[in-house]
């Protein structure tokens, strides 16, 4: 489904500044593989993440997407094939326009937008059930501003947005970290639900250890732009927070440098 | 009573003025760039105007032609923001300068074209107030009309979605540079079609119109939204309230004139009434506040809002 060969990527090149955020990076994903990544600080997650959707062109190397090469693809074009949720809450949504309207926006991802009615009918309910599933009581607030909702309910509604056309990969970017334990907790499950129920094939960044642990099929943990620790199927599942502090030190030879993901 | 005859006169380039502000308003507020090159494009719209009625074009095709015109300055501003990464206010500047030497050379390097309305079928003409009222007012509003329609398409929603979040736009797969191109194209297109109205009122075309022309636009913007948005804050209200602003800030304007200031100091006034408009809300935030405990956040409760 995803293939990223020997991706590079320097910021700041020729300066004193230059930061090699990927380093010949190499990851496969098997349609439906949902995949769990951790890693330090600066060690690329979010970087691999941006060079998938195409925020920048990669220095070298190249990213394929159900076999069609992305690599090239501005960033806009890309978006027919993927469903993102960012960090921030407030990333996701437009605030000022109504919960209907979003989701409508993304219904359209990967369709030509004409001049035709913006939101029909027959869609109001379809996005009335859907959001019902989320069960933060948003299916009786259609009309309302997204601006008027908490993080976790704005999250929430990008995470719909995300799969409302089914992408062909979810790329979840640290997507409960700006939220407090109970919501994080809340969208981690609704994500799963989805997810599963969509079976779709996703990338979820996460600094917290047990969280990568507890969800996915197939855990990665990166450093210094490159893949230092892959672990699938059975193995994954015995996996404890002690064992992949191991295993990092083990790949790098340094001591794990991620204060949130230790402390969390 | 020199205020009530004024009054009618006032009400018709307030509406003038407000069909202007809509055009701001779509750039101002809708697309979130503060674009001067209004400046320009409402001259290069009397202007077109004016030139063409005088070689005896018909009145309508005239307008026609403005609007097309203004939307075209509207598309170097986006391509000179979007393709050459100009910095969106500097990118108008650039195309008000140039629009300044294109007006010129559309009035044939005079700086003033006359048309008269006694030759010509104008849509509006200030000897007549209350006929250029009625054609104002259904000018005014088959424009709100259609952009309401327009801004509930598809295509109308990703321009709002571009202008209020275009990182979510673009993960959506909107192409939020289009977009811009598009929305300015809008803006400025309106902002011509307003200046072909104004010429016809004056029954001129002249250079030096249409200075000052972004803050009017804005004063008339921030007047309308501080009633509409107390009574409803959606679209068509909004723009209904652009257009309310437009002309009370003529009824001002004239009221003003009539106490005795003298017109050298009304471009002075237009930015004092902006300048308070935009610090107002601002000071009363910083100074005039009680302090709340950030404590209080969605969890507080439980949890039950998330």
């Amino acid at each position: 489904m995803l293939k990223i060969t020997n991706l590079q990527k320097t910021f700041n090149p020729g300066t004193v500044n230059a930061k090699t955020a990927l380093n010949g990076l190499n990851l496969t994903l098997e349609d439906g593989d949902f995949v769990t990544v951790i890693g330090g600080n600066g060690a690329g997650k979010s970087t691999m993440l941006n060079a998938i959707a195409g925020v920048w062109k990669p220095d070298y190397g190249t990213i394929e997407i159900d076999g069609v090469d992305v690599t090239n693809i501005p960033e806009y074009k890309r978006a027919t094939y993927l469903g993102r949720v960012f960090q921030d809450p407030m990333k996701g949504t437009a605030p000022d326009m109504e919960i209907a309207e979003n989701l409508s926006i993304a219904a359209r991802r990967g369709t030509k937008r004409k001049l035709k009615w913006g939101i029909k009918k027959a869609e109001r309910e379809e996005y009335k059930k859907l959001l019902a599933t989320l069960e933060l009581g948003l299916e009786t607030r259609l009309s309302s501003k997204v601006g008027l909702l908490s993080g976790g309910q704005r999250q929430a509604v990008t995470l719909l947005m995300a799969t409302l056309k089914k992408p062909k990969l979810l790329l979840l970017d640290e997507h409960t970290a700006a939220l407090d334990p109970k919501t994080a907790a809340k969208v981690l499950e609704i994500t799963d639900k989805i997810v599963t129920e969509n079976h779709l094939t996703t990338l979820m960044i996460t600094h917290n250890m047990k969280d990568a642990i507890a969800h996915g099929n197939r855990l990665i943990m990166m450093h210094e732009g490159r893949i230092i620790v892959d672990i699938k199927g059975e193995e994954k599942k015995n996996l404890t927070v002690e064992d992949l502090m191991n295993l990092f030190v083990k790949a790098s030879g340094k001591e794990f440098t991620n204060d949130r993901a230790v402390l969390s | 009573m020199a205020f009530l005859n004024a009054l009618p006169g006032a009400v018709a380039e307030g509406l003038i003025w407000g069909l202007m502000a809509i055009g701001v308003y779509i750039s101002y507020k809708i697309l979130d760039i503060a674009d001067l090159t209004v400046d320009g494009s409402i001259c290069t719209g009397g202007c077109v105007c004016a030139v063409l009625i005088s070689n005896g074009v018909p009145v309508w095709l005239s307008i026609v032609i403005a609007f097309f015109a203004g939307m075209l300055t509207g598309v170097v501003t986006g391509l000179l923001h979007t393709a050459l990464g100009i910095p969106s206010i500097l990118a108008g500047i650039l195309t008000q300068l140039m629009l300044y030497s294109v007006n010129l050379s559309i009035l044939g390097g005079k700086s003033l074209i006359a048309i008269n309305p006694r030759e010509n079928n104008l849509l509006m003409h200030m000897s007549d107030n209350p006929s250029a009222i009625v054609a104002g007012v259904i000018v005014v509003t088959a424009t709100i009309i259609l952009l309401w329609l327009f801004f509930y398409t598809e295509v109308g929603l990703t321009l709002k979605s571009t202008g209020d979040n275009p990182d979510m736009s673009c993960a959506q797969g909107v192409n939020v540079n289009f977009n811009k191109v598009l929305g300015l194209a809008i803006s400025n297109g309106i902002v011509a079609l307003a200046g072909a109205m104004l010429a016809q009122y004056k029954g001129s075309a002249n250079i030096n119109d249409g200075r000052g022309a972004i803050v009017i636009g804005l004063a008339a913007i921030f007047i309308g939204l501080s009633v509409s948005m107390k009574i409803k804050p959606n679209f068509v209200v909004s723009l209904i309230g652009v257009i309310g602003g437009g002309i009370v800030y003529y009824i001002i304007y004239n009221f003003v004139v009539l106490l005795g200031l003298k017109t050298d100091y009304l471009k002075m006034l237009s930015a004092i009434i902006v300048a308070l408009f935009l610090a107002v809300p601002y000071l009363k935030g910083k100074y005039f506040t009680k302090q709340k405990p950030i404590a209080v956040t969605e969890n507080a409760g439980g949890g039950k809002n998330a």
